[in-house]
């Protein structure tokens, strides 16, 4: 019994114990809630067009997960069963409202641009999902890792598209306070007497999907474990 | 735990107390934040309105190139009376400045409910808008050139929701100096095509029919325009609709103001 309860305090000590690193590296890869679960695709193809946007996105995602996922966990022992769902919405909810209150006094341009995409953070499936299928069972600590996990997994995508996106699509890099930097020399542009040309098809939102396809091709041709038996 | 947590009882006092531990830190942070949002919303009110006159500011210069080429602000009411002038910086705090006056929600309270209502019939407007003691905006800019010139706000509905803009008059009040227009949640690609510039450019150099059926037409899609008009965005004809109605309908009491300056002047 003693020995026991010794192990479990090892365990819940070692912040980076087995099953706690599995917590936060799996959903980068493994189990990534975009390119596996296909979870919040639609900010992810909507918000992908500047890398800034996609930055302030992947941060407001990673403060409500992480938010969302610690509180519930702590009342986790308090929630009715009956209204569960509403108590995870409502504290979503919150915590989204709170991310656009601060976006519009701090970052107005890239809330602009944004614009619902904020606010639909509530109705992100990766959120909803998580707080269901992990927070509500588990203590806090572990919660935070996997918020993190998560967060991070969809923070990667969206960067990875963004970047794509913008590169080829405006023949830019845009970061958020740096404002948006054409590293392309202008000359080389048709309309200046040059030979490039940005391609427009990247801007617009089927060019997301391919591009996520693209990614999920190449996680699956490397991680063979994904790929389903039919 | 003595509690049963699936009580009707304990689901009720839950929620209560959840509601108020919400209700609370929302209330804080809008409260802490509002401030900042303001000053955010005054910054891209002045850029908007030095866009029109062809200045363009960003969120750091705003407020000095507001100052530079804005040299009056006037309010005038629905007959076209001044009701004040300011010429001293800009007090977004201040809500007897003209700066500070909020057309968007005038529209919103009662302009949009009495033009459904008129149906196009502007004695009916006019009465049901005599009482809601309305004041218009109007910015007296000079641009490098030495040109005088009237930026005027004008807010109306699109297919989805509000539309609005700010159109530039040159010195005769007549001739557009320029437009822009932005929307909040019009169709991406059709009606919300209105902001771009290829649209707003054709506004440069039109004229305003005085004393025609109509001060200016934004004609559907594709049609031929004259020196009164342009052409409007094929697929957002509801949205071109929206700024045709919103342009006519505001421009027509500004220059009840404007015959009356000239009047003066003579």
């Amino acid at each position: 019994m003693s020995a026991e309860t010794a192990a479990a305090t090892a365990k819940k000590d070692s912040l980076f114990s087995k099953k706690n690193r599995k917590l936060l590296i799996d959903p980068l890869d493994d189990s990534n809630p975009i390119t596996v679960q296909v979870l919040g695709i639609c900010s992810a193809l909507a918000i992908t067009v500047q890398l800034q946007q996609a930055v302030i996105m992947s941060l407001s995602v990673l403060f409500v997960m992480i938010g969302g996922n610690v509180i519930v966990s702590l009342l986790r022992n308090m929630i009715p069963d009956r209204i569960r769902i509403i108590v995870q919405l409502v504290v979503v909810a919150s915590l989204v409202i709170i991310v656009d209150q601060v976006l519009k006094a701090f970052q107005p341009d890239i809330s602009e641009k944004l614009s619902v995409f904020v606010g639909l953070i509530i109705t992100n499936c990766i959120i909803m999902g998580r707080l269901e299928a992990f927070a509500l069972g588990n203590k806090p600590g572990p919660s935070f890792l996997d918020a993190i996990g998560n967060a991070m997994g969809y923070a990667w995508i969206l960067l990875a598209v963004s970047i794509i996106r913008e590169i080829f699509g405006s023949g830019a890099i845009s970061l958020p306070g740096m404002g948006q930097v054409k590293f392309l020399p202008a000359e080389w542009f048709m309309s200046e007497g040059g030979f490039y040309e940005n391609n427009n098809l990247m801007i617009l939102p089927p060019m997301a999907l391919i591009t996520v396809g693209v990614i999920i091709w190449i996680q699956r041709s490397r991680n063979q474990s994904l790929i389903e038996e039919n | 735990m003595a509690i049963d947590k699936n009580s009707t009882g304990y689901t009720f006092i839950f929620s209560i107390a959840m509601v108020v531990v919400v209700g609370t830190s929302l209330a804080f942070t809008a409260l802490s934040l509002k401030d900042r949002q303001d000053a955010n919303a005054a910054d891209k009110k002045m850029m908007d309105i030095l866009r029109a006159i062809g200045v363009s500011a960003d969120r750091s210069n705003a407020n000095d190139l507001f100052a530079e080429y804005v040299v009056e602000r006037v309010a005038i009411d629905l007959e076209g009376r001044l009701v004040s002038a300011i010429s001293d910086a800009v007090n977004p705090k201040d809500k007897s400045d003209p700066f500070s006056i909020d057309v968007k929600k005038d529209y919103r309270a009662s302009i949009k409910s009495a033009v459904k209502a008129a149906d196009g019939d502007e004695l009916a407007m006019a009465k049901s808008l005599a009482d809601a003691d309305l004041t218009f905006p109007l910015f007296r800019c000079v641009n490098d050139a030495n040109q005088n010139l009237f930026v005027i706000p004008v807010v109306g509905s699109g297919l989805w929701g509000p539309i609005w803009g700010y159109v530039a008059l040159e010195e005769d009040m007549t001739t557009i100096f320029g437009a822009n227009f932005d929307h909040k949640t019009e169709t991406p690609g059709l009606g919300a095509e209105i902001k771009e510039s290829f649209f707003t450019d054709k506004f440069k150099g039109k004229k305003l029919d005085v004393g025609g059926s109509a001060l200016f037409s934004v004609l559907k899609g594709g049609a031929l325009t004259d020196e009164n008009s342009v052409d409007g965005i094929t697929g957002g004809t509801i949205t071109s609709k929206g700024v045709d109605e919103m342009i006519n309908r505001t421009l027509k009491v500004y220059l009840r103001y404007f015959e009356s300056q000239t009047q003066a002047r003579i």
